[in-house]
């Protein structure tokens, strides 16, 4: 029973990490219906930005803020050079774009700053907290509560400002809002720049845990993709909700399932990715659309 | 357009004759070309002429090499006839996805099929009894058979073994493409809804294009586990996914020429770019994906000789609404 | 109609010979890949893709090369070392390698890394009889299989030697102890694994939990929970950097203090730095581990000549690296070996001469290496470094005890 509490607590802790970027994805898809392959990447790239701020002696709230900033600003001209020629082409452009963007950011923290692992510093205490007989380190409570306060921020955005309103509003129904006034280029823009901050965020949770390499995302994009479509793309509460489950999940499995062992999560992440697309896409907390022809 | 005929007559008496000339690992390396070519055709039909995305190709890449192991590991089925069985165990499983993919619209199916890709690894591992687990399965050395064995190098035979196959998938998919299956596939890419009226059953030519195109990459797959004389788990990595979908991008997503083009620079631009800076062939290759989407729809070889094009631009508003699953009201 | 005809025939003509032209074959030598002033030895490393962290060990090795040059080089020859970009990939080795010795016209193949990428070639270079020496990775395989493949070694001390050791080592200490294990879910993990398992025979049930983990995964937390809850008071952590720090710092925020093996491929001070940083000192306090190399991040060892060696080296022929990435000293020390292996086959060079030098090694001298290990070979004995000494982690130091510790059989 104990060991079912810790695998439950340590599957939480590594569910927020899957969490904290499905967040990101969540953002882009509410934004302009499309998934960004490259989001992982992006984090890891502006991760890698703060610690080279840390690096040279800036001071880690000091260094994090300006790396939010860099993050937003970065996304925003990206989304502008790269994005917006295809804003009104066929999914599968922007698609390969979003991988175009994928391999090069790869390849481009690679040749900055080279493969070998680097440790970032943690915001958190190295101490741990024992409830329930399962260990909680203050890192892994500090991923989940970063997560969810980044959850109800967006909450707080999207339907007590008008800015909110107004990027809700570009994303549902364009024409209508460039009628009302609204530039809703401009809101893609900036739904790119806050997906990229949050992304920023998950890079700078996940990194004390997981090291700093150019490949720091890879093993967890695959997972965020699948918290995102099993919560439901188009929702922000579904992202976290899924990126919870999903962790505790993938624990319990390769715990207690010795037939599926350690060896088979990402095929267990894919099946659940196949699973909920065919039988309720609209994942947990989508709603489901009536699709006009 | 007898200039395309000279043209394609050319290369041919090019391909046929370069192994007279060149070193032997150069040949060598020139198959891989081959071998890339018909993946990257495959892609070709399923990507721009059928308009479906895949991103897990590399997966029917594994099956296709991981079947002709096997076969002739454990019972010693030869060459020329494990190929086509892995063919048609690919096709199959490729039918398979088809089905699946029929519900899912575009991203999400970049996003599953980014997944299955994902998964290959790891499920080649976990069944190390057939598939040798980590350790991979060796193969024989590509040689030539029976009494040819001494007169021709066994990288030339293999050579001219994946180029004359290559044609030969080359052609029938140029029949294919050109007469009544690449007309009902590129309408039902264009409109489904269009394509629905006129009596063209989707279901039918998008799981077919699936199909085929994994038939396809598992014939690549198999072809490229016989030069190598082995299979691995780390060689089918999402990577090897995205490395066809590059040679698609940058040979062009319409043109036959392009598979072509795409397999040479997939094959060589690493090792061109080695001498400047390893690290930049992912650079590169980003770019260019990037760069191609924003200024050439077509591709590279798009850009020479347009054929139809995909990339048609819309108004944002006709988009449909709900691109998350295609019911079927 | 006929002209373009003809311009096809003229191209199709200079295709074919420019391709016969630039495949010119190299002027003759007496030896393959030796000139009167030169060696050329080839190479594969993954300067691309997710491995690439390893390729300081290809850097380091031509960086040791470019210092022996500029002393007099070997026996009056230069070496040049052409090393190729394989991405970790068994097909592009495969490539690589046929172009290094048809194309290049190598004279021996030096530090190729992997165990797949390695083992797909060793077929193909034994039969071409090319020299395949000082393989980059611990597999057991280059060493045992010898009869097999006469033209292959490996360097480092394999990875089954060095989980007998600490296997043997928990025997004498702690008879009876429940054993857990946290191993990559590969060759090298696995290679790891059959060396704790064979060495404990018919006592293999000592192991209570042995689990694997994938290096797509985030962390293994779930694993060492799973491992602790078995109930075992011993854990060998047969992992690589990222996941043996996870798994110590795991292990301290459990509240778990099992008696822990460390493999050396992680036991760098950076790592053991960032466990503690992490988990506190109980997440490294009393590991155990084997040394046979010089450790460059390692601050009780900067007045070593070994490091400082590998330090100077790098600032002159590599400058921008940091040297204190061991992988540029472990590059360095299979060089060494294979520079003494060349000064032995004389200057009279052949690819025998040079198989003859590698069957019968005797390097006392190694300045990358730990004190007092000995590079030797036989014919029959073909592992080159069969000593390790055992080192606990006291307190931010690594303390080595015992004697050092010589497995050859």
């Amino acid at each position: 029973m104990q060991e079912l509490g810790q695998q439950v607590i340590s599957g939480l802790a590594t569910g927020s990490i899957f969490a904290s970027l499905a967040l990101a994805l969540v953002l882009i898809y509410r934004s302009m219906n499309v998934i960004n392959f490259a989001q992982g990447e992006m984090a890891m790239l502006t991760t890698f930005v703060a610690w080279q701020l840390v690096q040279d002696g800036m001071p880690m709230w000091v260094a994090f803020a300006i790396t939010l900033a860099i993050a937003f600003a970065g996304a925003v001209a990206l989304e502008r050079a790269v994005i917006r020629p295809v804003e009104t082409a066929p999914p599968l452009t922007i698609v390969i774009v979003t991988l175009g963007l994928f391999i090069s950011f790869n390849g481009l923290a690679g040749l900055i700053w080279g493969y070998v692992l680097k440790t970032f510093p943690s915001p958190f205490p190295p101490t741990t907290i024992r409830f329930a007989g399962a260990a909680l380190s203050e890192q892994d409570l500090g991923v989940i509560a970063v997560s969810l306060g980044t959850l109800f921020l967006m909450y707080l955005l999207f339907q007590y400002t008008k800015l909110g309103l107004a990027l809700r509003a570009s994303a549902l129904y364009p024409e209508q809002s460039r009628l009302m006034g609204i530039r809703v280029s401009w809101m893609l823009a900036l739904g790119w720049g806050l997906a990229s901050m949050v992304g920023a965020v998950s890079g700078i949770m996940i990194a004390p845990v997981v090291f700093l390499d150019p490949n720091m995302m890879q093993g967890v994009i695959v997972y965020a993709f699948a918290a995102a479509v099993l919560g439901g793309i188009e929702s922000p509460v579904g992202a976290v909700v899924g990126g919870l489950i999903l962790g505790v999940l993938l624990n319990l499995l390769s715990t207690y399932v010795s037939w599926i062992g350690t060896d088979l999560e990402l095929p267990v992440a894919f099946a659940i990715i196949i699973a909920v697309l065919l039988v309720r896409p609209a994942g947990i907390f989508g709603r489901v659309h009536v699709k006009r022809v | 357009m007898r200039s395309r005929q000279a043209v394609l007559l050319a290369f041919v008496i090019v391909v046929a004759l370069l192994p007279l000339t060149i070193a032997p690992y150069l040949a060598f390396q020139i198959s891989f070309v081959a071998s890339f070519a018909i993946a990257i055709l495959g892609l070709v039909i399923l990507i721009g002429h059928s308009g479906q995305i895949s991103l897990g190709h590399g997966a029917f890449m594994a099956v296709g090499g991981y079947t002709v192991a096997i076969l002739l590991n454990t019972a010693g089925i030869p060459y020329v006839a494990s190929l086509p069985i892995a063919a048609l165990v690919c096709g199959l499983l490729g039918i398979a996805l088809g089905f699946v993919s029929l519900r899912l619209a575009d991203v999400y199916l970049a996003l599953a099929t980014f997944a299955l890709a994902a998964s290959v690894s790891p499920l080649l591992k976990r069944f190390g009894s057939i598939t040798g687990g980590v350790q991979g399965l060796l193969l024989p050395t590509p040689h030539a058979p029976g009494p040819l064995h001494d007169v021709v190098r066994g990288e030339v035979w293999y050579y001219y073994v994946t180029w004359a196959i290559a044609g030969l998938l080359f052609a029938l998919s140029y029949a294919g493409l050109r007469g009544h299956v690449g007309r009902c596939l590129r309408a039902i890419r264009d409109s489904e809804v269009a394509a629905v009226s006129f009596g063209v059953n989707p279901v039918l030519y998008k799981t077919l294009a699936f199909g085929w195109s994994a038939a396809y990459a598992g014939v690549a797959g198999a072809l490229q586990a016989m030069a190598t004389a082995f299979v691995s788990p780390g060689a089918y990595d999402i990577s090897l996914s995205l490395t066809l979908l590059v040679g698609v991008v940058m040979g062009g997503l319409d043109m036959m020429w392009g598979a072509i083009l795409g397999g040479v620079l997939v094959e060589f631009l690493p090792l061109w770019v080695q001498k400047v800076n390893p690290a930049l062939s992912s650079i590169i290759y980003g770019l260019a994906l990037i760069v191609i989407m924003l200024f050439m729809p077509g591709g590279i070889a798009g850009g020479i000789q347009r054929f139809t094009s995909i990339f048609r631009l819309q108004p944002r508003g006709a988009r449909e609404t709900v691109p998350i699953a295609k019911d079927l009201t | 109609m006929s002209n373009r005809k003809v311009w096809l025939g003229a191209g199709i003509a200079a295709i074919l010979i420019a391709s016969f032209a630039l495949s010119a074959p190299v002027r003759g030598q007496q030896v393959v890949g030796v000139t009167d002033t030169s060696i050329l030895l080839g190479g594969t490393h993954p300067f691309s893709g997710p491995l690439s962290a390893y390729s300081s060990i290809g850097k380091g090795a031509a960086a040791y090369f470019a210092y022996v040059n500029d002393h007099g080089g070997v026996n009056g020859r230069k070496i040049i070392y052409k090393d190729m970009d394989d991405g970790y990939s068994p097909p592009r080795t495969v490539q690589d390698m046929r172009q290094l010795v048809e194309g290049d016209h190598v004279f021996a193949i030096f530090n190729s890394l992997g165990t797949p990428t390695n083992t797909v070639v060793r077929p193909y270079l034994n039969d071409q009889k090319v020299p395949q020496l000082f393989v980059a990775t611990g597999a057991t395989t280059w060493g045992a299989d010898a009869s097999k493949y006469p033209w292959t070694i490996g360097w480092q001390p394999d990875y089954q030697d060095e989980a007998a050791i600490y296997t043997k080592y928990l025997m004498h200490l702690k008879p009876g102890a429940k054993i857990g294990v946290l191993y990559q879910n590969d060759d090298y993990g696995k290679d790891y694994l059959k060396g704790l398992v064979d060495t404990l025979g018919s006592k293999k049930s000592e192991i209570v939990k042995a689990l694997s983990y994938e290096v797509s995964e985030p962390d293994v937390n779930s694993q060492i929970a799973a491992i602790k809850n078995a109930g075992a008071d011993a854990l060998f952590i047969f992992a690589t950097p990222k996941f043996s720090t996870q798994a110590m710092v795991e292990t301290a925020k459990l509240g778990w203090k099992p008696l822990v093996f460390l493999n050396n491929v992680s036991n760098s001070q950076t790592v053991m730095r960032a466990a503690t940083q992490a988990g506190g000192p109980n997440a490294t306090n009393g590991v155990i581990s084997t040394q046979y190399l010089k450790d460059p991040s390692d601050l009780d060892e900067q007045s070593d000549p070994g490091v400082k060696l590998e330090k100077a080296i790098l600032a002159k022929y590599a400058p921008g690296s940091d040297y204190t990435d061991g992988f540029y000293l472990y590059g360095m020390g299979a060089a060494f070996t294979m520079v003494d292996a060349l000064k032995h086959a004389g200057r009279n060079l052949t690819r025998d001469s040079l198989m003859q030098a590698v069957t019968h090694l005797h390097e006392t001298d190694n300045p990358f290496v730990w004190k007092g290990i000995v590079v030797e070979t036989t014919p029959t004995d073909r592992f080159p470094i069969r000593q390790m000494i055992l080192m606990r982690y006291l307190n931010g130091h690594w303390v080595e005890f015992g004697s050092l510790i010589n497995v050859r059989r």
